[in-house]
């Protein structure tokens, strides 16, 4: 028999069990119960944002960072459909994340009262799944079912609608451990015969790459090792998906970069190729592919990923195998050292020389200036100031993001936190101050453009409150850049509303907040004033003023082949077909 | 390979025992899905289909053990052989989702629907339609002295017929269950 207590003291009780220390949220009408109840405690931070978007992406920057789950209160209504753009970001990166929300008392859903909305159903399509609790007596069980769901399999965010009546109501208390977790135990280990078929390719190739995503991230710290440990013991080369970045070091011997659509020339001709692929966490995304049936024409492709619906989604593999990524690439070299640690050394050596050739290209050289700061510049300034340092990079989302995946090096998994799948605008400054929240004594930059970062200002004041050091590193172009680059490629050069009128003044803005702003224009000044930033013991606004109509390259334009790519404005002409131009 | 069996939860479906890719001629499957008898669990089956762009031929749902609270979907669908394997794979993901069975390929199966038919008329037309409905084993039960209600069982194929011979004889309005299927033998 569990102890009897009201719904709200369950609901902390159970996340106080489930281990969370932080909870980011904003309270209203619904949630006044779960509120007090927070309020008379001191075991559980409850951090308020200023927006429930801010809630979710402050969360995902936690939860990316610390691989925990992390967690989100708010009310019913606007609350809750202002959490739906973070959980669809944290579905597509399969982002462990658990949402409680308010919800009107159970006997008047579905009487339109005041702030009701039909959560679970506007969730249930961006959530991993959802529950209304409506009985007192379930709901620590179904809290203890969400973080197993949240955190098991392919992560992502899970939702729970709590009515004000189950929250004020008695119930009894299930501790973890005696909760019914339902029967969702998806399966780890990999099938050992397809883990001998990828050990039979691997013994034969010549061309190999290993192309790693995000799975290796999310599969925990061990993965890393063992990937680490599997191309230190074959020599394979490894690029990696924009989410996985940092499973492999950037200052690794065999790091490609990243590859895809803005990946490097390296990364991208070894894909296309190379006569073994080993996709191991990622999912053949539409910006990693390229043209489908042009896509690696050479490989055998094996596919290592826990999620089954992903295998055989848009790439047909010859060698699926479904499992946890540690799980499977430990038994992987198992079997590989136990039959001799066969590679094909001297082809392979070939190979890395093919590759080098391929680096050698520069694809990442830009042409510099002394009278403006090219954002390249910029952030390759900022990679050299920080690098050893204790530093996390959240990013909101366009150019400057495929620029800090491209010059920003990444030594350890959980350091990169960028939304990759869905692609919002907005995220990065409340991800960094969920980071900060969750790491208070490392280094915590947002790279961002001056429109993304207007998305999500007021959580700002967040930053502030908390005392959370953020350094808003905005490169400033007065631009959306990455939807004028693509009007300058598409569209005849009509570049329809994509520049920012009226931008405020960013050192202003900062100091309004209560935080420190600095503005840069001069690249001799560049480093002292990112000295200025870091030295602050506060939160920064950084507005680098950058060249405006810079473009982003290397560029696999939509509809073409990974070894069609543009490497610079010279290369723009006609790049793009009617075929293409549809795509996004 | 080996086909690998994956745990409850998952799906009974195997990532390893896929079809041929090539081709994209669309195929027709009888699925059939057990799942969890919790409040919205078909809005989530069917938003699942909506949302990813699948088609639904047919669909039904019943609670099949109250007991162990599980109901069974029997959706029939159609795509090309990948999308077929994508559906069973979305759906096998699903939290409340115990099994996914493709009745079309997992062996032989009977496919049974239920329908109801309002035919109106008088005279000849009246006769004629309760005989075809003797020949299709159909039986009546509604009548007025201008009408018949016939209930029919069988195959949608067989119910399409009966439909067709139906139509010129006062064929008013038509009701139908959608497909139930369960797999041959033990």
């Amino acid at each position: 028999m569990g102890r009897q207590m009201t719904g709200a003291d369950i609901v902390v009780q159970a996340l106080k069990d489930q281990g969370v220390d932080t909870v980011f949220g904003y309270p209203g009408g619904a949630v006044l119960p779960i509120y007090d109840a927070i309020f008379q405690q001191n075991d559980i931070r409850h951090i308020l944002v200023r927006h429930e978007q801010g809630a979710t992406h402050a969360a995902e920057g936690y939860a990316r960072s610390t691989g925990k789950p992390g967690v989100v209160l708010v009310t019913s209504g606007p609350g809750a459909t202002n959490a739906v753009t973070g959980l669809t970001d944290a579905l597509m990166d399969s982002i462990p994340l658990i949402v409680l929300t308010g919800q009107v008392p159970s006997f008047m859903i579905g009487s339109d009262a005041f702030q009701e909305a039909d959560t679970v159903g506007i969730t249930r399509p961006c959530t991993k799944h959802n529950w209304l609790v409506k009985d007192t007596d379930k709901l620590a069980g179904t809290i203890h079912e969400a973080f197993h769901v949240a955190t098991s399999g392919r992560p992502g965010p899970v939702l729970i609608d709590i009515p004000k009546d189950v929250q004020f109501a008695n119930g009894k208390y299930v501790a973890p451990a005696k909760a019914d977790l339902g029967h969702y135990q998806p399966q780890v280990k990999g099938d050992k015969d397809a883990i001998i078929a990828l050990v039979d390719l691997m013994e034969k190739s010549e061309r190999p790459v290993l192309y790693t995503g995000g799975g290796v991230i999310n599969s925990g710290k061990g993965a890393s090792l063992l990937l680490r440990e599997l191309v230190k013991a074959t020599n394979f080369p490894v690029t990696s998906t924009l989410m996985g970045l940092g499973a492999y070091p950037a200052s690794g011997d065999n790091w490609l970069g990243m590859l895809g659509m803005h990946g490097t020339y390296e990364a991208n001709m070894a894909m296309h190729d190379c006569d073994l692929m080993i996709c191991v966490g990622a999912r053949f995304d539409d910006r990693i592919t390229g043209r489908i049936d042009a896509f690696s024409p050479k490989s055998k492709k094996v596919h290592i990923d826990i999620d089954p619906s992903s295998i055989n989604k848009v790439i047909h593999v010859d060698v699926p195998i479904l499992g946890d990524i540690g799980h499977v690439l430990e038994d992987l070299m198992k079997i590989w050292k136990s039959r001799g640690r066969k590679v094909k050394t001297v082809e392979i050596k070939k190979w890395h020389a093919q590759i080098d050739e391929w680096r050698a290209v520069n694809c990442l050289s830009y042409k510099n200036s002394e009278k403006i700061i090219k954002p390249q510049y910029a952030l390759q300034r900022l990679e050299a100031l920080t690098k050893d340092m204790d530093r996390y990079v959240t990013t909101e989302v366009g150019q400057h993001q495929m620029w800090a995946a491209q010059y920003l090096g990444f030594e350890e998994p959980h350091r990169w936190m960028t939304s990759g799948g869905l692609g919002t605008m907005g995220y990065g400054l409340p991800a960094s101050v969920g980071t900060q929240i969750a790491h208070p004594d490392s280094l915590v930059i947002n790279v961002a453009g001056d429109a993304s970062w207007l998305m999500n200002m007021q959580e700002m004041g967040t930053a502030v409150q908390y005392r959370a050091p953020v350094k808003q590193f905005i490169l400033n172009n007065e631009r959306l850049g990455m939807v004028r680059q693509w009007q300058e490629l598409l569209h005849g050069e009509r570049y329809s509303h994509s520049w920012s009128e009226s931008l405020p003044d960013f050192v202003k803005l900062a100091e309004a907040f209560g935080g420190k702003g600095i503005q840069c224009t001069d690249p001799a000044k560049l480093d002292d004033a990112i000295i200025e930033m870091l030295e602050y013991d506060g939160p920064v606004i950084f507005d680098c003023i950058v060249e405006k109509h810079e473009n982003c390259f290397p560029m696999i334009p939509s509809g073409k082949a990974h070894n069609e790519m543009l490497m610079g404005d010279a290369d723009t002409q006609n790049a793009i077909d009617g075929g293409g131009a549809v795509l996004v | 390979m080996n086909a690998v069996k994956l745990k409850k939860g998952t799906s009974s479906h195997s990532a390893y025992d896929l079809k041929s890719f090539i081709g994209d001629t669309e195929e027709t499957h009888t699925l059939a899905v057990l799942v969890d008898n919790e409040a919205g669990v078909l809005a989530r089956v069917i938003g699942l289909f909506s949302g990813r762009g699948y088609n639904i031929e047919s669909l039904t749902v019943a609670e099949v053990d109250h007991e162990g609270n599980r109901s069974r979907i029997t959706i029939v669908t159609t795509g090309t052989p990948s999308i077929i394997e994508q559906i069973k794979a979305q759906l096998g993901r699903m939290i409340p989702v115990y099994e996914v069975h493709d009745l079309t390929v997992e062996g032989p199966s009977v496919e049974r629907e239920l329908a109801l038919f309002k035919v109106l008329g008088m005279g000849e037309k009246r006769v004629e339609a309760l005989r075809t409905a003797q020949i299709f084993r159909a039986s009546v039960v509604d009548s007025t002295l201008e009408s018949f209600v016939f209930e029919l069982t069988g195959t949608p194929e067989k119910i399409d017929a009966f439909a067709e011979m139906m139509r010129p004889l006062g064929l008013n309005d038509v009701a139908r269950t959608g497909v139930a299927a369960i797999a041959r033998g033990t």
